[in-house]
């Protein structure tokens, strides 16, 4: 065990490790400026219950409908019924994929086995015997179990996508419940599909340049299946996400370096929950908060969408006065400014600019004057 | 969002309450309007769950689905809510008003009203359209017939969806982008996007901070989201139990359990509908206290143009809208909006001091003193006839970044044009040099007032003019950057009504 594994298992605590999955992969994307949430996820811990305990419980959106995760159940299910029959004729008719002899293979257990490390070896052996035997015929690999290196540490995704092997090349297949109409899907959700399917080609790049295959057998357009219109029929598109799998692999790389994130921590600092013997947690609010203010968070309104802790470091920023919570227009407006107090006074005039304030500030005089005249004219 | 608005978020932070932003109303509000709530069942698309609709806060119906799965009952529902959207719509063509004939146009009819629905958010403005996308090519033959007032729906929906594009449009208004035109809260855009929480802050209740308001909605127990989709806790713990047992019921083939679940699922959707309900009246009457301007009446008469078009392209037997605008389509389409956004920017300035007052701080428009003026200053034309252009010199703090020869307008004196001359910068102010090009008079008969006299505060702003449509090339010759002319007509694929 390293003294950053050790650093990272004291700040979590007491309490197991919340393992990455590609939708967490994902989202250190969504906000790479954060060092509060880097550090949470790299330590794996529970940043809902940490929050709930903070007396931030997430609020909605927490969880899943359970009328949606049903439609995404079924719909995987249907698409790969009959040993991926179905997904078969899609990805041969749809994108003209030559698949003469097509093989199955499900790697959700192992003769029984479903540990998840006894289910990556296989994966990797039949994903590497693949590699180096590209003649042989195309594979399905169902639920394969790949490996990511995540803030130095393993992370294990388990994705309900299937790898496969055609003409040399590995594609990643993306199963995804939410219509396209008319050739059209909400944005949000194709992004975020992208983006963890940008994680599983990352993982599996890994995997074969470790063993001195070229990156370039992973295919970095990855096929989404999605229902079609209105119906429950598959469809199948490519998407390009060259772009998803470098700006994941930047990510990932500042993230390794992890370490020097630590240094800068005070020591004995951890966000320990305390369970106690009846499971409840015993540590003080206030004290956690201040573990929790130890670390520089980038809050911004998207956060509330994307992350547990985000209404705990919405307070603090609303506290600090900070012009994030106003949201990234307000924020850019008034650029080189750090607070809401500092922009108010200098519109009305009673602070001085610094050199670098001169021209916001006058803009700021400018409004405030027409803004007074509103206010005197009409009310 | 200018810097005016920027501030008055700040300002509204500090304060715990919404600043005003634009304290008139450029869009009509019907005295009538159909308030639709519809709700949708997570993860399908066009999968309603419940609708609550009506004209007035005591004229609340709802229209329930037990089994969103189910087809049958999602027809049904889709027929009632066909039947209570068209009833209204027709109601809205009892009367007619004549047109004179103009040089250009023939004499014409057009209805004295137009519909207007109202939606509480974005999201539920979209959905609709969704659900006009879903039902306007349903089948009234066939194997699986369906009533012909659900395509009929279909099409208006559609029809409404596609007028909300249009910058001014009534017909069809979400709350939340109609209250953050009048309103700036403290808080981001992204939790304005919640009607609860955006009213939070402009009408808190008594004893609490906007701030403190919006937090509390942010609970689904005591504040249910406006939808369309629900609260996945709702769905978890209420929804998906009770339709579990309406599935049972049905199939034990009682009709007594079906009954019983079924009640309990519309009371159950009452409940998370019914905050909304109210939400919505109270920021209607907030809207209705704005005065109305008169481009308001003027934008609601191009509704009342549009709607009767459609109405008589429907009663001509009108096919479905097509799926997608061919290419050319689309690009005129998006020709049509740019310029119907840039007019209405431009009008809504000249009869609202807070829009004018956000365009001097992006500098295209400003207001000072009237410093010297030249009354009585001629120019020859190419031609050699003599012609009144008077000058007159605003000196004027404002950041002016107007190019000179642009057209420009004045609130006061709406006759007339003028016209950047010369735009000398001192120090700290801008002496705008402006030549007056319509509304002088001539060198003889001078227009008294067409000057203003030295001293006189003045604003002007760009003139919204005549916004003329661009000349397209005609369908059979579109060109190959637009996918060419298009071969052959699929069966779905219709022009849209002429307008």
């Amino acid at each position: 065990m390293t003294s950053t594994d050790a650093r990272l298992d004291s700040l979590r605590g007491g309490i197991p490790p919340l393992s990455h999955t590609a939708r967490t992969v994902a989202a250190l994307t969504a906000n790479p400026g954060c060092a509060r949430r880097a550090l949470m996820d790299a330590a794996g811990a529970d940043k809902a219950q940490i929050a709930t305990h903070a007396g931030f419980p997430q609020l909605s959106g927490a969880s899943q409908s359970p009328f949606a995760l049903a439609r995404g159940a079924i719909f995987e299910a249907q698409v790969k019924t009959g040993g991926g029959a179905d997904l078969i004729r899609l990805l041969r008719d749809a994108l003209g994929l030559p698949l003469p002899e097509v093989s199955y293979s499900d790697l959700e257990s192992v003769g029984g086995n479903i540990e998840r490390d006894v289910r990556h070896r296989r994966t990797r052996a039949l994903l590497l015997r693949a590699a180096r035997h590209p003649e042989e015929a195309g594979t399905l690999y169902d639920h394969p179990m790949l490996r990511l290196q995540v803030g130095g540490h393993l992370a294990y995704l388990e994705p309900d996508v299937v790898a496969f092997q055609v003409g040399g090349k590995f594609h990643v297949v993306e199963i995804k419940a939410f219509a396209v109409i008319d050739g059209q899907a909400d944005e949000e959700s194709v992004a975020a599909a992208a983006m963890q399917a940008a994680a599983y080609i990352l993982a599996l790049q890994d995997l074969l340049t470790a063993e001195s295959l070229p990156a370039a057998a992973v295919s970095t357009d990855a096929i989404l299946v999605t229902p079609e219109n209105f119906s429950r029929q598959a469809k199948a598109t490519f998407i390009d996400v060259r772009k998803q799998v470098s700006i994941l692999r930047r990510q990932l790389a500042r993230i390794t370096r992890i370490d020097v994130l630590l240094d800068e921590l005070p020591a004995g600092l951890t966000f320990d929950l305390a369970p106690g013997p009846d499971g409840s947690f015993t540590r003080p609010r206030g004290e956690l908060a201040g573990a929790l203010e130890a670390v520089p968070a980038r809050y911004q309104p998207r956060c509330l969408r994307t992350c547990e802790l985000a209404g705990f470091c919405r307070d603090e920023a609303r506290t600090a006065g900070a012009l994030a919570v106003l949201g990234s227009v307000v924020r850019d407006d008034l650029g080189s400014l750090d607070s809401i107090s500092t922009a108010l006074a200098l519109a009305s005039g009673s602070r001085e600019p610094s050199a670098d304030q001169a021209d916001i500030a006058r803009a700021l005089r400018h409004a405030k004057n027409l803004s007074n005249s509103l206010a005197g004219g009409v009310a | 969002m200018t810097l005016l608005t920027t501030l008055a978020r700040l300002e509204a932070t500090a304060s715990g309450r919404a600043q005003p932003l634009s304290r008139v109303r450029h869009r009509r509000l019907a005295g009538q309007p159909l308030v639709v709530i519809p709700l949708t069942l997570a993860g399908d698309p066009a999968t309603p769950v419940a609708a609550m609709i009506g004209t007035s806060r005591a004229d609340q119906h709802l229209l329930v689905v037990p089994q969103p799965r189910n087809r049958d009952l999602r027809l049904r529902f889709l027929t009632g809510l066909a039947q209570t959207v068209i009833g209204y719509i027709t109601a809205r063509q009892n009367t007619t008003e004549v047109l004179p004939a103009t040089r250009k146009r023939e004499e014409r009819r057009r209805y004295a009203d137009a519909p207007q629905i109202i939606v509480p958010n974005r999201a539920a403005r979209d959905y609709l359209g969704l659900l006009g996308r879903s039902t306007r090519f349903q089948r009234t033959d066939g194997p699986f017939p369906v009533d012909p007032a659900v395509p009929a729906l279909g099409k208006w929906l559609t029809f409404l969806a596609d007028s909300a594009d249009q910058p001014g449009s009534a017909l069809l208004a979400d709350l939340t982008s109609l209250l953050a035109e009048h309103w700036a809260t403290g808080q981001s855009p992204l939790e304005d996007a919640g009607l609860a929480a955006q009213l939070a802050w402009i009408d808190p209740p008594p004893g609490m901070t906007g701030l403190q308001a919006a937090l509390a909605t942010e609970d689904p127990l005591r504040c249910p989201p406006a939808g369309p989709a629900t609260d996945p806790g709702f769905d978890q713990a209420i929804l998906e139990p009770l339709v579990r047992n309406y599935d049972q019921a049905a199939q034990a083939g009682s009709r007594a359990g079906t009954d019983r679940a079924a009640t309990e699922i519309t009371s159950a959707l009452k409940s998370q509908l019914e905050p909304t309900w109210n939400a919505i009246w109270l920021a209607i009457s907030l809207l209705r206290a704005l005065a109305e301007t008169a481009g308001a009446a003027r934008r609601w008469a191009t509704d009342r143009d549009a709607f009767t078009r459609f109405s008589s392209y429907l009663a001509d037997g009108g096919l479905p809208q097509p799926r997608r605008d061919h290419a050319a389509t689309a690009a005129a389409r998006l020709d049509r909006l740019e310029r119907a956004q840039a007019a209405y920017d431009a009008e809504r300035a000249l009869e609202d001091p807070f829009i004018l007052a956000e365009l001097r701080t992006t500098g295209e428009a400003f207001a000072g003193e009237v410093v010297s003026a030249e009354s009585s200053r001629t120019t020859t034309t190419t031609a050699g006839r003599t012609i009144l252009r008077p000058r007159f010199t605003v000196r004027t703090g404002d950041p002016v970044r107007i190019e000179p020869g642009r057209v420009l307008i004045c609130p006061a004196r709406p006759s007339q044009r003028v016209q950047i001359a010369d735009l000398p910068r001192t120090r700290a102010d801008v002496d705008v040099v402006l030549e007056v090009i319509q509304g002088m008079g001539t060198p003889g008969r001078p227009k008294a007032g067409a000057v203003p006299p030295i001293g006189e505060l003045v604003s002007y702003t760009l003139d919204p003019g005549y916004w003329a449509q661009r000349d397209f090339p005609p369908v059979d010759q579109t060109p190959w950057t637009h996918g060419g002319p298009p071969a052959r007509r699929p069966a779905d694929h219709v022009e849209e009504p002429q307008s």
